[in-house]
């Protein structure tokens, strides 16, 4: 009996052409254990060794296999064929960033934003390491734990219809990381990220849709960071205003 | 024609993973005046340290003693790594541990705020820190993070190198390849550090990622540097058959067992110790990897592991460690699991094989990560100074990315301060590697990529897996000598100059035949069996003749030549493994 198959259409686009993308149909082998990732190599090693994307780990953790699959933001690598049988399976670069070639999309926007939020430990004094480590309690980890929990896939900045619209805005995935350093104990630059994120193209911008944390492969909920950001941004504000009235 | 200006650097960094990004950052505090730049062929958060999983070793608590972790390192080692190189690891290991607390790794933590360790094979003493089961990606990303902090560290993000510059007896920098367009570049450095990674991805099965090809090995290779100790390779014994994920070592630190067919842990008819109801540490499911994938395979061979559609395999067993602590210690397991094997830890059993998972061999250094060429570093798994000899013990290897990549950059700092201008010579050379990659895309090959890669793969797990004889390594070296010749006429479909992957997969396949041929030829001479080298026509370790490292120099059209260094001893002469029982420091 001949082997049981599935088609995949993959939306092709080469810059050099100058030509409009266009969908490209190939038959892949439907095995219970293959994923899209699967089929994709498949593709590439015995059918058409033009078809770009970038993959690393197959295990969900590098971040660098997202891709629209049917119109949803997924990580190939973790998207089974079987759930998406009889077919056919749509396979796109990610929404809203402009696209390399094939599944290849521009990511120094978002790398770019990565770093515009400081991610990284602001203190006014450093701290000798003949001081040993910082303590922090296993209720002070939790607190910023899932905010760690980012691989930079970029599926929320695919599902955020803010970003599509305004490329501008910081975004999830980066507004969640400066509160992954805001939250963290050992970190004082609170303030400082703060003046860099509350205005229009930071934490205000978001309209807590939502989408984010629906399409976040890794439970990072970054609307609920946003609005936490937003609870203590707006704080803020009501001191500086007490303050000046006190004044 | 108004050339565009030749980018010069003082340190250029080839691979933006843990050991990269480390050694970027004490180049960067050697001197902040230093031109610094990282190039790779992903963005570092891509990189493979993203998926260590178990932890990072260090000695921190008070029970514990740099002793200790010598000790277990070189006893794990089978003696094979320079002792000198582990006394510094060892030493240096806590404060480099620290550092990364400091810059915001998430460690997992004892009730009272300070850093918590967990127990892992083949070390006595629980001396293992952990960010929960995701150790790797934490560390990864908080280096990149931190990283970014030092905006003189100029990064090649997608920029694939394909020759090291060699002029007046030094590296001079690389040729790299941009990705996204396809321009093809020099870029000067005065010193370059190779820190790619492994090249895993030789194997057929293996937890490696795509990534892992061994791009750094084999331009050191190439440009002569010796590669040492290549048959050493580490069979970790817990992947998921078929996809070859790893199951972390932890999950045995943790209590998990390993079970043949009939629900019988199998490993105390092993000389691995005898079974009890808590984990005992180096006894059991926490011996060293090599003795524990041996064991399968003897257990394999004795009928008492199961045989699925990948191959055989056995049942590790976490059920009754319960919902709780496999979702506080380890939940990437679980997820893993779940999402790739459709299993549940808490209540089903999950199907484990042994999987090539790490190279102990590698780019031949000094103790501070110099090779024999000037300018150029390794550290890392690219490298091998040696710590990790015969067999490494698990959660080394994290904290070999952060000692070694320090000293790297450092040693490179230092090496760039002394340099004059790099030499103007080095343009016929690129001039030469345009044609010589222009010529590959030219499409007139004949020969499959994919049918090249998959011969390598078959022969390499025939003749080079865990138990290996003369027989099957001369068979495989044949084989590899040949594919070596095809290779030349391999077909480039792809003509594109944006992000053409297929180019890049070939040249990433002439890459790991570099490491294919040197791992062979360095088994092929060992005729003795040593930690994770078990040759089956010479069962016995044999201190007198192989107490020594193999360097693997690269002859075009041939054959690897072999020489060997002898291994430095300093206060623990070679002894007999020995797990599963009390034992105190030599």
């Amino acid at each position: 009996m001949a082997e049981e198959t599935i088609t995949i259409e993959v939306l092709r686009y080469l810059p050099e052409d100058g030509a409009e993308p266009v969908l490209q149909e190939y038959e892949v082998p439907l095995r219970a254990d293959w994923v899209v990732l699967d089929a994709l190599n498949h593709i590439k090693d015995h059918i058409d060794g033009t078809l770009s994307y970038r993959w690393s780990c197959r295990m969900g953790v590098c971040g660098s296999c997202g891709m629209m699959v049917n119109g949803e933001p997924v990580l190939t690598c973790a998207a089974f064929l079987t759930k998406f049988a009889p077919g056919p399976i749509r396979v796109e670069p990610l929404d809203h960033f402009p696209v390399v070639r094939d599944l290849v999309v521009e990511m120094t926007d978002f790398v770019d934003k990565i770093k515009h939020v400081k991610p990284w430990v602001i203190r006014e004094e450093e701290k000798p390491l003949e001081e040993g480590e910082f303590k922090q309690t296993p209720a002070e980890l939790s607190d910023f734990k899932a905010y760690t929990m980012c691989i930079n896939c970029m599926l929320c900045y695919s599902a955020c219809p803010v970003y599509g619209l305004e490329p501008g805005f910081t975004g999830p995935a980066a507004l969640a990381l400066a509160q992954r350093y805001n939250l963290d104990n050992r970190d004082e630059g609170n303030d400082e990220r703060m003046e860099l994120l509350s205005n229009d193209e930071g934490i205000w911008s978001c309209t807590m849709v939502g989408e984010c944390s629906e399409a976040c492969p890794k439970g990072v909920d970054p609307a609920g960071a946003i609005q936490r950001y937003k609870l203590a941004g707006a704080a803020d504000w009501w001191k500086s205003l007490i303050m000046k009235k006190g004044r | 024609m108004a050339q565009e200006e030749i980018p010069q650097y003082d340190v250029l960094i080839v691979g933006g993973g843990g050991a990269g990004l480390r050694a970027a950052i004490a180049a960067y505090e050697t001197d902040p005046s230093l031109k610094i730049a990282v190039i790779s062929k992903v963005y570092p958060m891509r990189s493979h340290t993203v998926s260590a999983e178990g932890g990072a070793a260090a000695v921190i608590k008070p029970d514990d003693s740099l002793d200790d972790h010598c000790y277990d390192t070189i006893s794990g080692a089978d003696w094979m790594c320079d002792q000198d190189a582990v006394e510094s690891f060892v030493n240096e290991a806590p404060n480099e541990l620290l550092q990364l607390e400091h810059w915001g790794c998430p460690w997992s933590r004892e009730a009272d705020g300070s850093v918590a360790v967990r127990p892992f094979g083949g070390m006595k003493i629980k001396r293992t820190w952990y960010a929960s089961d995701k150790t790797g990606f934490h560390m990864l990303h908080t280096l990149f993070q931190t990283s970014l902090k030092y905006d003189p560290i100029k990064r090649y993000d997608e920029w694939f190198v394909t020759k090291l510059l060699v002029e007046d007896g030094r590296c001079q920098g690389v040729v790299a390849i941009e990705l996204a367009t396809g321009r093809v570049e020099s870029i000067l450095a005065k010193s370059v550090i190779l820190t790619t990674g492994g090249c895993g991805k030789i194997f057929p099965f293996t937890t490696n990622a795509n990534i892992k090809n061994g791009d750094g090995m084999s331009l050191a290779y190439r440009a002569g540097i010796p590669l040492k100790d290549m048959e050493f390779i580490q069979y970790h014994p817990t992947g998921l058959p078929f996809t070859g994920i790893l199951i972390t070592e932890a999950s045995r630190a943790e209590g998990g067992l390993l079970l043949n067919k009939d629900g019988y842990r199998y490993l105390q008819d092993y000389d691995l110790g005898k079974p009890e109801a808590k984990p005992v540490l180096r006894s059991m499911e926490l011996g060293p990897r090599d003795r524990l994938s041996q064991a399968f395979v003897k257990e394999q061979e004795k009928g008492g592991t199961m045989e699925g559609e990948y191959g055989h395999y056995v049942h590790l067993d976490l059920r009754h460690l319960g919902e709780k602590v496999i979702d506080s210690k380890l939940p990437f397991v679980r997820e893993l699991c779940a999402k790739y094997e459709n299993i549940d830890p808490v209540t089903d059993l999950i199907p484990v094989r042994p999987v090539v998972h790490y190279m102990m061999g590698g780019i031949s250094t000094d103790i501070n990560a110099a090779t024999s060429l000037a300018g150029v570093y390794s550290a890392g798994e690219a490298a091998c100074v040696s710590i990790n000899g015969a067999n490494r013990l698990g959660s080394n290897s994290l904290t070999e990315i952060l000692v070694f990549g320090a000293r790297a950059g450092k040693a490179a700092a230092a090496f760039a301060l002394e340099q004059g201008e790099t030499s103007s010579g080095v343009q016929a050379q690129v001039d030469d590697e345009r044609a010589r990659l222009t010529k590959l895309m030219s499409g007139e090959g004949t020969e499959s990529i994919a049918g090249l890669r998959k011969e390598m793969h078959d022969t390499m797990e025939e003749g080079a897996g865990i138990y290996r004889t003369k027989d099957s390594l001369a068979a495989s070296g044949e084989k590899i000598r040949e594919l070596q010749e095809r290779v030349v006429n391999m077909k480039v479909t792809d003509a594109s100059h944006t992000f053409n992957t297929e180019l890049t997969a070939a040249i990433e396949l002439t890459y790991m035949l570099d490491g294919a041929e040197a791992i062979i030829a360095s088994a092929l001479l060992r005729n003795e069996s040593r930690g994770s080298h078990q040759r089956s026509d010479f069962p016995d370790r044999d201190d007198d003749d192989f107490l020594q490292h193999s360097l693997a120099y690269r002859q075009p059209g041939e054959s690897p030549k072999i020489e060997y260094q002898p291994v430095t001893i300093t206060r623990w002469p070679p002894g007999k493994r020995e797990y599963g029982q009390q034992k105190g420091s030599a």
